[in-house]
């Protein structure tokens, strides 16, 4: 193992720019390869990525691999995964991060498997300790407890990052760094199954992920035209509407509004859970929300215990009160 | 079709959190004589998809499990709610396995019960949260596989999964066999018949142990294990009415600089 080198983090794009998710990975990869004395490579890969490379750059990567070809066009487990382990095999670092994201958690996986390494998913903190073995922090069941990962046997030392767990540097456009093109050597013959559609879930607002308000409803909304009261609040706070797995399961709202460990992970400034009684992996996937509000008839409703403001009524009753003052205040 | 379905027995995640106990020495949730031991949700979901399957096309449904003696409940349930046969892989050799030996061992068992056309597993496992298990198996068996199925479709030996992304869904297409990790959108589990679980209750179930499947070397430990503290009490509203409760939770946001 003495042989690796380097931090190495995958990167992503969203709209023709870095994902945040992708500064995030860069900050914290810097402060790891920081400590370590070594170097921060990004690797970007898909088809018409390098235009971003000197962006990478600027937010802290020493070096920025590029896999630029038709064939990445598509997420495709098989193509990625082939991709990042002869990369792997190349560059032989210490550190490989991947964001949680849908990318990260289908590709850190099966390449942890393939590389023989351990890997921990949905980190919120990482930090080396003396022997300079990286921690990796992570909720674990459903986020009644947190536990701390080390992988001794195998390298790299992997992990996907959990969205907005960690600080990105300032952007320095001054910064200078190298850009490489990487040729992984695949063709589609490598390459099973295909990507036949794609379909946009239809957004009425603001993204779930990137909304500073999030207003989630759970199974005591009762059906779906109780539903479209959220969708108010959360127009008039300018944030989304969000819900747990029984009004998904019930068909009350989308099933892409369902927040929690498998659905969504928010972290906004104002989370207001509406009727939900706070299941572990929900409130596991709203754990970075600066304040937690919640609004329930039962007082032993478990949200009760992560939540700064308690409500115990019933909430078609307090809604109006609450929705008339939030419009004065607003006004004014 | 031939389908193994891999479940694995859990705590119940939905207990009060006040019911959930650790052992911070051996790293590890402590079951509390009301706590009761459940299949993984995600599992569960798992097992449903391949019984939607089998609704439609002529498959038989193997259930494999690595886990205690007491797994063999939730196999039970599995084969009360539609599964044909179940599998329980027992050792004390395994009982330190993390994510990785899972897999190994699984992978392991799953070759020697020989020739799926296609494994479904939970997108995660209800404790652990790793959700690495399904595409582990899938590498170690040199089979594609695609993650987050919110609905699966075979036909013509093919599968076609309708798979859950960040902004909308994406079909992929692949050549069986294949691996399918399923999240909760594919919908609820159906409940078992009165009749199956009766049936299910005589069933015999086979234990492969460690003379059967070597353990594997596991990749990751826990340094650390504890129940992270809650920051503040939280301050309930008062109020003559709910109305006026609502009213002044609104003022309180403001005062916090919340809204």
């Amino acid at each position: 193992m003495t042989d690796r080198k380097g931090v190495v983090i995958v990167g992503e794009l969203s709209d023709d720019n870095l994902a945040p998710i992708t500064t995030e990975l860069l900050g914290i990869g810097r402060k790891l390869a920081d400590d370590l004395g070594h170097e921060l490579s990004a690797v970007l890969i898909g088809s018409g990525v390098g235009q971003v490379a000197s962006e990478a750059i600027h937010f802290g990567a020493d070096k920025v691999y590029v896999i630029d070809n038709p064939l990445f066009k598509d997420y495709l487990t098989d193509s990625y995964v082939a991709a990042l382990d002869n990369l792997s095999r190349q560059l032989k670092p210490e550190i490989l991060l991947l964001g949680h994201t849908s990318l990260g958690r289908d590709l850190a996986p099966r390449l942890a498997f393939r590389l023989g390494t351990g890997l921990t998913q949905d980190c919120i903190e990482l930090s080396l300790d003396e022997e300079r073995i990286v921690h990796k922090t992570k909720p674990v069941y459903g986020g009644n407890a947190v536990a701390v990962y080390v992988c001794r046997e195998g390298r790299p030392q992997m992990a996907t990052i959990r969205l907005k767990a960690m600080e990105p540097i300032a952007c320095d456009d001054s910064q200078q760094g190298e850009i490489l093109p990487f040729d992984p050597q695949i063709g589609q013959a490598d390459i099973r199954g295909k990507v036949v559609s794609r379909e946009e879930d239809k957004l009425t607002g603001i993204k779930l992920e990137e909304a500073d308000v999030v207003v989630c409803g759970g199974r005591g909304i009762g059906d779906h035209e109780s539903f479209q009261q959220l969708e108010e609040l959360a127009r008039l706070l300018g944030g989304a509407v969000g819900a747990t797995r029984p009004p998904c399961d019930n068909k009350w709202c989308p099933a892409h509004y369902q927040v929690g460990l498998t659905g969504k992970l928010v972290s906004p400034l104002l989370y207001i859970g509406i009727a939900l009684s706070g299941a572990s992996q929900h409130l596991a996937g709203v754990s970075g929300s600066k304040i937690i509000v919640a609004i329930n008839s039962d007082p032993e409703a478990n949200i009760f215990r992560v939540a700064r403001f308690g409500v115990v009524a019933n909430w078609k009753q307090v809604l109006p009160g609450f929705v008339s003052k939030v419009k004065e205040l607003l006004a004014n | 079709m031939k389908i193994a379905v891999c479940v694995r027995e859990i705590l119940d995640p939905e207990i009060p959190s006040k019911a959930f106990k650790i052992d911070a020495e051996a790293k590890r949730a402590i079951k509390l004589p009301e706590v009761e031991l459940v299949i993984s949700d995600y599992d569960a979901r798992a097992l449903e998809a391949a019984l939607r399957i089998k609704d439609s096309l002529e498959s038989e449904i193997t259930v494999m499990s690595l886990g205690a003696e007491s797994a063999k409940d939730i196999i039970r349930r599995c084969i009360a709610m539609g599964a044909d046969e179940g599998i329980l892989v027992s050792d004390p050799a395994f009982d330190d396995s993390d994510s990785f030996a899972t897999a190994c061992v699984l992978a392991e068992a799953i070759k020697k019960q020989n020739n799926f056309d296609l494994i479904l597993c939970g997108i995660q496992e209800g404790d652990w949260d790793s959700g690495q298990v399904g595409s582990g198996v899938a590498e170690l068996l040199g089979i594609p596989s695609v993650t987050r199925a919110g609905n699966i479709e075979v036909n013509d030996g093919k599968v076609v999964v309708e798979r859950v992304v960040t902004d909308g869904r994406e079909t992929v297409e692949m050549l069986l066999p294949a691996l399918v990790t399923v999240s909760s959108e594919i919908g609820e589990p159906r409940y078992p018949s009165i009749r199956r679980v009766r049936e299910a209750a005589k069933k015999e179930i086979p234990t492969w142990t460690a003379a059967d499947i070597a353990p594997a070397i596991p990749r990751s430990e826990i340094v650390s294990l504890f129940i992270p503290s809650r920051e503040a009490e939280c301050e309930f509203i008062a109020g003559e009415s709910p109305e006026e409760m609502g009213s002044n939770l609104a003022l309180k946001l403001r005062e916090a600089k919340a809204i």
